[in-house]
């Protein structure tokens, strides 16, 4: 069983989104890393970028292949996680946390994210 | 699991990169049952397979093997395979999954234009043989816990065998052969036994190599090994329109022993040069992995425009997980095979700098 924190919201692609105020940060959840195997590289967006909501926003390079993010909100990218470009497994180690890929400012998160029962039930683990 | 040609087959066990770890720092177990089994027995045996493969089958003696490649009358290679000679009259092929079928097809039908056909029987017994493949440092002691007693052909222990030598013994009351190859650059084994015991082989294997730091490893750790090895892999390296000159073989092609499928255009192919190769390259700067089918770049030298042109494809591509940098093979034009050689991989729409590389990209500790 992987983790699902019940504070998140997530994507059927396997994002996950924490919201506070108007900032979201987007990860993938822990299911998504196991899954990916050991990540070697992690593409992130420019900072300032627009993101739509279900577009594609970053790419993660595991071993086995390549893998496109989707954004879980509209907004700007306002930061991204410096940490992960000489450390991409740190998204293996602690996807939740210091695995974190990038802080938007968000304008509409998307209508179809689920909350962790609904995820885990997405993902067969409910 | 993932469906790999009907061979329901593990990518991995643990995690590839900690299953590629344990290969290159101790050992690890492969599943390979799925490679196919070809028994080549009678009198003209030998001769046949020096017709229709490219190395030089009479320079093996009973108990050694060699790697070849199985060509069409062009050139093309049909399969890549392993010839492992068991008795002076009797071969054994061990062949790609995927091309088994193929395999067994041609030789049939080359056999029958060979006009032995009563002094060599061939036999596909795929579906009654499994294999594993032992590789790492720590394989031969493991391997001489797991299997012991005496070589049913010429050597006593499985700790005897010299690189490319295989040898038969008993496990149990069935034969089960031990060859010291593999497709890892380390050390290792890969032992071919009927199918109702290659469990009973793994379980021994695996549990022999408990104290020495031996992991099961799957399909991903195979390829990420023979990559940084830059050992092709059929249907990437290899293909039907692919000659073994192109693919850089030339040295498992004999030209010398005298007639055989492809021959004709082989020789012709190495008097002329080929006009594309397979090199190994490497990324120069931190970026994405580079991947089957991503584009290769390279500037004009010829005129010396400094154009930018597309030279050819990447074949295989990954991370190496010993190196840390992206590696590949990629089928170029021959004019950019050249050691040393600046070429761009478009990765995403994206061109980043690589240059051409020796093989192997990883060199085994000893």
């Amino acid at each position: 069983m992987s983790r699902i924190p019940e504070n998140l919201k997530y994507a059927t692609s396997h994002e996950w989104l924490s919201v506070e105020a108007e900032t979201g940060t987007v990860g993938i959840t822990d299911h998504a890393q196991e899954e990916l195997t050991d990540i070697v590289f992690v593409e992130l967006p420019e900072v300032g970028r627009q993101l739509e909501a279900g577009g594609n926003c970053a790419v993660v390079e595991s071993v086995k292949s390549a893998s496109e993010i989707y954004s879980p909100a509209d907004g700007e990218v306002l930061e991204v996680n410096p940490a992960l470009t000489d450390n991409p497994g740190l998204v293996n180690d602690d996807p939740y946390g210091d695995g974190w890929f990038f802080k938007m400012k968000i304008s509409a998160p998307s209508e179809s994210l689920l909350d962790a029962a609904g995820y885990a039930s997405e993902i067969g683990e409910s | 699991m993932v469906d790999f040609e009907h061979w329901e087959m593990p990518v991995k066990y643990s995690g590839i990169v900690e299953e590629h770890h344990s290969v290159r720092k101790a050992a690890g177990l492969f599943d390979i049952s799925h490679m196919g089994e070809i028994w080549i027995n009678g009198l003209r045996a030998a001769d046949f397979l020096n017709w229709v493969l490219t190395n030089d089958v009479s320079t093996l003696e009973t108990g050694q093997a060699q790697y070849s490649l199985m060509c069409n009358e062009v050139g093309g290679v049909l399969d890549d395979l392993y010839v492992y000679r068991i008795g002076a009259e009797t071969f054994l092929l061990v062949v790609n999954a995927s091309r088994t079928g193929r395999d067994m097809l041609w030789l049939e039908e080359k056999l029958e234009e060979f006009g032995q056909s009563n002094r060599v029987v061939l036999k596909n017994v795929s579906q009654d043989f499994g294999a594993v493949a032992l590789q790492g440092r720590a394989s031969e002691k493991i391997l001489s816990d797991a299997i012991g007693g005496n070589g049913l052909i010429k050597v006593d222990r499985p700790s005897d065998l010299q690189k490319n030598e295989i040898e038969a013994f008993a496990l149990g009351n069935r034969d089960v052969y031990v060859a010291r190859t593999g497709y890892t650059g380390e050390d290792g084994f890969e032992v071919i036994a009927p199918a109702e015991c290659i469990g009973d082989v793994w379980n021994r294997l695996l549990t022999a190599g408990e104290s020495e730091g031996l992991k099961p490893c799957g399909l991903g750790a195979r390829d990420t090994l023979r990559l940084e090895m830059g050992y092709p892999l059929y249907g990437h390296e290899l293909s039907e329109q692919i000659t073994p000159l192109e693919a850089g073989l030339g040295y498992f092609v004999k030209l010398g022993k005298g007639e055989f499928v492809g021959s004709f255009e082989l020789a012709n192919q190495k008097e002329m040069k080929p006009n594309r190769k397979c090199v190994a390259f490497q990324l120069t700067d931190k970026a994405p992995p580079p991947r089957a089918e991503y584009t290769i770049w390279g500037r004009d030298t010829v005129w010396n425009t400094g154009d930018l042109n597309m030279i050819g494809k990447v074949t295989s591509g990954n991370q190496s997980p010993s190196l840390g940098i992206g590696i590949g093979l990629a089928l170029v034009q021959s004019s950019f095979a050249g050691l040393g050689t600046k070429l761009e991989v478009n990765i995403r729409n994206r061109n980043v700098p690589a240059e051409v590389v020796k093989k192997p990209f990883y060199k085994p500790k000893d």
